[in-house]
């Protein structure tokens, strides 16, 4: 395969321009596309059994008595955002805007990230108060097998986002660093599309058809 | 290598032929290739059929492949064609691709009208009156329920000939797999679910039945006898089992349910006036079936002193 | 125990040991399991000794426990397999010994019996086909691509500690508490936590989600590498043929574990925290499980036996002296088997009660598979067609394949229909079917790697006597093994089934033990194959590395090849790019200049996460929580801490390149070319003469 110069990563400007480099950092990121679309059959199969589950409700409480239509509005807005800042860290990298602006995305990143998540568990603890633990029925195993294995990935992603600041300060933003930057926005982007996921077919179709 | 091989297709030919030659055995066994209904006839026809089909793509590989090892092995002054470089044969593709394609159609047309004629769901054989019977799988037994006739038995299954035997089956434990090999497929069993199996019997006859699912150290014990009779005799065996049958009562079922083989079940609940080897029982409760698949509908969690199968059923009793 | 001893040992106590099931109940079951965790033990401590003995613990972790090279782990792998494969074995021959002992309840108890056959299905399936198929991946792959080492080294060694963990979990279970009773496939509800509350199907569990990871991880591995790395000049249409079912099955790996994960961690959530994904009551539906399985199972096959293609396609081609025939064809027949298995799972469960119309889709989908799958075998015999056929000992195992896998082809396309599926399901025909494909299929294609690869990777080609009794044992043996079962199943015996009744099954198992015991004589041949070999290296030496006239690039370079496999990267104008070289003059040129060489530094984290992993499962296995934890957050640790290594790779400066490979080129250069017909003599020291009398 040839490498010529023009063939820079899209999303990031790595330094200096050495093939060996190039092939690395695209190799890298390839085999990350290759892993999320591994990971994505994990979530594709869980939603497959939360929608097999949908009815086995045993008479354990159900989406209407469970889902907090206004939380998850606030979740989702939260986490949507957080994408968008993600893409403007990524952004401030690319045409060098400055490593201020590059912290300041990630941070606001982290925080809405965060956000999301503390959110999350409250919603997971209202609904246990209304008896809507995953030992209740099948449905909300299914549940609670689908929607924090998302949070999961979140807490993980943030987690990751704490390394990488710290990486930043410590290595410097040399090319690996930013070729792992790059690679934390896919993760971000890929969670937030299982995000539009669960909202869409846990939550609206829990309402429509539980 | 300067001296060739006997190739190994001769254990290959010799040891099945040895085993076939064996096979007399099975007429005593209980076989799908001993049919005693019309399902397992249609399906051992059927095996025929698609052997007999796929040998056309098998026998030439058999044949052929010691053939071209003989010839073109390498030896010294080898009279055979050498082509390091040939690696295609538009003719030769063409029909190593079109032969499997043509069986294959022609094993589908046969697989799709096989699968529907003898769907276990579709009540497409016997031609006498259907008997309904409703099947449950226990550790280490096969209970069956005549809701019509008020009896349930343990051990043998009673069925006139010719007719119809519409079976509807469940589990009260884990997952099971029934068959009765001579009359036709088998079909899982699971709790909380039912599903259906139609069979019929041509001749009167014994015939043995199991379950083909591991489930614990009962498994291989858990068979049963299939009895085919002329309508007037299966009369007589409803009456006998219906006069000397015990009550299955909630009691008695629990009994049953717990996690026995057929000896010691037998030795818990039979009496003189039945077989060595069957349990009859009177049905008090037509409805039983429907009460075991429900079991797992219930809106609490099921203790596992009340979920037969498990070590703790029956060790404390439930409210 | 009291409560501080239940925290701190969670449920393990001193009964979880098979010694003290023998003094209380002292009987034949009790010794044969006591024996099988003696032979491990004592095993484990003579390996030890060995490696203490002879002080090779610091050879031992610098050269291999550390290494990141795909040659080396290659190695480890298959190590590991053949380990894992003598206890399968073993078990095997217990199995049919118990099943022989005719019809009465033989010398195991149910339950051990069926400790065994859910061991020897995982054994055989995820701890040896798997690590099989994966090290010579590793050791073949990126040679035959022209590349210096997998995409991600590192992640290839984690890949190995974890798979390697996974198998030791199955160890551990033979010396403390007892292997899960669930079969391999482990259905629940019988697995779940109301009907089998023991450790058993928590140590399946675990085992297969933890080298299911590493398994993943190599599967990503392997598509980027062939994706990304391959050799300049080489196309896709120009890949050995090897490499086309990697990439099929790295794409079945990648797609189909998951399902696999799916299915073991729900039914762990179902067993540890009283979720309700398979249970009984509240809802649960253990056909979601068999759906989950099989979506993995069936690819699972697959991505299995593509790769064992790949080995006879490149065994046929070079050992007939000929071009692959058909290799566009292979390539549309193997993506087609891999697009078609995923399409086939629920042919596992014909019998769960779907509707007509859905058995007979999936009937007809599986029957497909027959297609590509024919062809692949026609091909391989038009490969040999017009070929100058040498029986060495891959050949044979090839030629043993032919035959056998058509009878396994034969059942299977039988299977694939409902109605007869309706009546061999759960019996021993299917067991003599999923054998017939695999030992064949699989098997000799290991043993033929084994024996086709051995002199590339050590230096010295193999005892080839030996390796003819090893084959004439192994196709015997399975036949013995084998055949009988077809027609016990047809008679309708289930398997599993610890004991029987039907005297006609007597003669019938009988038979199958006599072959166990022959497969059990073709191991032991293969390991003094292995041991002959060794003794008498000097003889066999092949240092110019091309021992069979090979055609691909894993024979350019020397064996055992360098670390850096190839001095300068080859640049490939042809498919079986080093058969054209030679042929045209261009191979064992001196090249025109050399380049420094980037290689990945020796890591231990590989080591460490094994070991680490293994003792996480096994806290999980027992409910030691809090050493769970701790081992988590352990493992979390020395990721991130791995993370902030810069330097992780060494440079070989282009001098000492060029040393080395001039040394080889001269050592090339005087040695003799020898023609075929001096393959096996002393004489072969791996430079091969192109020996084309009486080609057209």
């Amino acid at each position: 395969m040839s490498h010529s110069d023009h063939q820079t990563y899209p999303g990031i400007n790595l330094g200096d321009i050495d093939p060996r480099h190039q092939q690395r950092v695209e190799t890298a990121q390839f085999g990350f596309w290759v892993f999320i679309m591994s990971d994505l059959v994990y979530f594709g199969l869980m939603f497959a059994i939360y929608i097999t589950m949908i009815d086995a409700q045993a008479g354990g409480p159900g989406p209407h008595e469970l889902f907090d239509l206004r939380s998850l509005f606030a979740q989702t807005v939260l986490l949507l955002t957080s994408s968008m800042t993600v893409g403007l860290a990524s952004l401030a990298l690319k045409y060098h805007l400055g490593l201020g602006r590059v912290y300041l995305w990630l941070v606001a990143t982290l925080l809405l990230g965060l956000g999301f998540l503390t959110l999350e568990i409250m919603d997971f603890m209202n609904m246990a108060a209304k008896g809507g633990v995953p030992q209740r029925s099948g449905f909300l195993s299914a549940f609670y097998g689908l929607v924090p294995l998302h949070g999961l990935h979140v807490a993980t992603g943030c987690l990751w986002l704490v390394i990488l600041m710290i990486q930043m300060r410590v290595i410097g933003v040399t090319d690996q660093i930013k070729s792992r930057l790059m690679r934390f926005g896919l993760f971000w982007h890929f969670l937030d599309l299982i995000w539009i996921g669960i909202f869409t077919i846990v939550y609206f179709g829990g309402l429509a058809y539980g | 290598m300067k001296s060739a091989r006997p190739s190994a297709a001769l254990p290959v030919l010799v040891v099945p032929a040895l085993l076939l030659a064996a096979m007399p055995a099975l007429a005593d066994s209980n076989s799908f290739l001993d049919p005693q209904g019309p399902v397992a006839l249609a399906q051992k026809e059927h095996l025929i059929r698609a052997t007999a089909l796929i040998m056309i793509a098998v026998i030439p590989v058999l044949l052929l492949v010691p053939l071209i090892v003989w010839r073109y092995r390498r030896r010294k002054n080898s009279s055979a064609a050498y082509r390091p470089k040939w690696d295609f044969s538009p003719l030769l593709e063409t029909t190593m691709w079109a032969v499997p394609v043509l069986i294959v159609a022609i094993l589908s047309v046969y697989l799709w009208k096989a699968t529907h004629r003898l769907d276990p769901y579709a009540a497409n054989f016997g031609t006498d009156p259907a008997v309904e019977v409703q099947v449950v799988g226990l550790d280490w037994k096969w209970l069956f329920i005549y809701p019509e006739l008020g009896i349930a038995t343990v051990g043998e299954m009673g069925m006139p000939v010719d007719s119809q035997v519409a079976m509807e089956l469940t589990t009260d434990t884990v997952m099971q797999s029934f068959l009765i090999a001579a009359l036709g497929g088998q079909i899982y069993a699971m709790p909380g679910m039912t599903t259906q199996l139609h069979l019929a019997a041509s001749e009167p006859g014994r015939m043995q039945g199991e379950n083909t699912q591991y489930n614990g150290r009962g498994f291989t014990g858990q068979k049963f006898d299939a009895v085919a009779m002329q309508a007037d005799d299966f009369q007589n065996w409803v009456d006998t089992v219906r006069s000397t049958g015990r009550v299955l009562d909630d009691a008695t079922y629990r009994i049953l349910a717990q996690r026995t083989d057929r000896a010691e079940v037998q030795q818990a609940l039979g009496t003189a006036d039945m077989p060595d080897n069957a349990l009859y029982f009177t049905l008090p409760d037509a409805q039983l079936f429907d009460k075991i698949v429900h079991r797992y509908h219930g809106d609490t969690a099921l203790p596992r002193a009340d979920q037969p199968g498990t070590t703790s059923y029956g060790q404390e009793t439930s409210q | 125990m009291s409560a501080f001893e239940t925290t701190l040992f969670g449920r393990l106590s001193w009964d979880a040991l098979p010694l003290a099931a023998l003094l209380k109940n002292p009987g034949t079951n009790e010794i044969v399991a006591n024996a099988a965790g003696a032979i491990l033990v004592l095993g484990a401590a003579v390996v030890l000794f060995v490696l203490s003995y002879f002080r090779l613990w610091g050879v031992l972790w610098r050269d291999w426990l550390t290494s990141t090279d795909h040659k080396k782990l290659g190695i480890m792998y298959i190590v590991f397999a053949l380990v894992m494969l003598a206890r399968g074995v073993l078990e095997g021959v217990v199995m049919r010994a118990q099943q022989a002992a005719g019809p009465g309840d033989g010398f195991l108890e149910a339950g051990h019996f069926a400790q065994l056959f859910s061991t020897h299905g995982t054994i055989m399936i995820f701890f040896v086909a798997v690590p099989f198929v994966v090290g010579f991946i590793n050791f073949i792959m990126p040679l035959q691509i022209g590349a210096r080492d997998v995409a991600f080294p590192v992640m290839n060694q984690i890949s190995l500690g974890l798979t390697v963990s996974g198998g030791m979990m199955l160890m551990v279970s033979l010396v403390v508490g007892e292997f899960s009773t669930g079969g391999w496939t482990a259905y629940p509800p019988y697995t779940g936590a109301a009907f089998n509350p023991g450790v058993g199907p928590d140590y399946w569990i675990w085992a297969i989600v933890v080298s299911g990871i590493g398994t993943t991880l190599s599967g990503i591995n392997f598509a980027v590498t062939i994706y990304k790395m391959r050799a300049p000049g080489m196309g896709f249409m120009r890949l050995p043929m090897f490499c086309w079912t990697v990439i099929c099955s790295s794409i079945l790996i990648i797609f189909a574990m998951p399902p696999l994960g799916v299915a073991a961690l729900l039914l762990a959530a179902d067993r540890y925290l009283d979720f309700h994904f398979f249970t009984n009551d509240l809802g649960g539906n253990m056909m979601n499980y068999a759906n989950l399985f099989w979506l993995f199972g069936h690819p699972e096959v697959y991505l299995l036996v593509l790769p064992a293609y790949g080995i006879y396609s490149e065994v046929f081609a070079t050992f007939s002296a000929k071009k692959l025939y058909g290799y566009v064809s292979l390539v549309i027949a193997t993506m087609s088997i891999a697009v078609l298995s995923f399409t086939v799972w629920l042919h596992h469960f014909f019998t769960m009660g779907q509707s007509a119309l859905i058995n007979a889709v999936f009937g007809v989908a599986t029957m497909l598979i027959a297609i590509p799958t024919g062809v692949k075998v026609y091909d391989w015999m038009a490969t040999m067609y017009r070929g100058r056929i040498r029986l060495s000992v891959p050949m044979l195992y090839g030629i043993g394949f032919l035959i056998l896998f058509v009878i396994g082809g034969l059942s299977g396309v039988i299977l694939a229909n409902p109605t007869i599926d309706f009546q061999v399901h759960n019996t021993l025909f299917l067991v003599a079917h999923f054998h017939n494909v695999l030992l064949p299929g699989v098997l000799f294609a290991m043993l033929a790697g084994v024996n086709y690869w051995f002199p590339k990777a050590f230096g010295f080609r193999l005892n080839e006597r030996w390796g003819r009794i090893s084959v004439a044992l192994w196709v015997v043996g399975f036949l013995f093994t084998f055949m009988p079962l077809y027609f016990v199943g047809l008679m309708g015996m289930p398997r599993r089934s610890f004991n029987w009744e039907d005297p006609s099954f007597q003669p019938y198992m009988i038979a199958a033990v006599i072959g166990a015991l022959i497969i059990l004589c073709g191991l032991l041949s293969v390991l003094v194959q292995l041991y002959v070999s060794i003794r008498d290296r000097a003889q066999n030496r092949v240092p110019v590395g091309d021992p069979w006239d090979g055609r691909t690039l894993e024979w350019s370079i020397p064996a055992p090849p360098p670390a850096y496999n190839f001095a300068v990267l080859p640049q490939v104008r042809d498919r079986d790019a080093f058969a054209e070289a030679k042929e045209s003059g261009t191979a064992y040129l001196k090249p025109t200049g050399y380049d420094d060489i980037e290689l990945p530094k020796n890591t231990s984290i590989g080591f460490l996460l094994c070991v680490l992993s293994g003792v996480w499962m096994f806290a999980l296995v027992w409910w030691i929580w809090w050493l769970a934890l701790g081992v988590t957050v352990a493992m979390l640790l020395i990721v991130i801490v791995w993370t902030f290594a810069t330097e992780t790779e060494v440079v070989i400066p282009a001098a000492q390149v060029k040393a080395e490979h001039e040394a080889w080129l001269a050592l090339v250069a005087r040695t003799p070319a020898v023609d075929r017909d001096d393959e096996a003599a002393p004489a072969n020291l791996g430079y091969a003469r192109p020996d084309m009398e009486g080609a057209t």
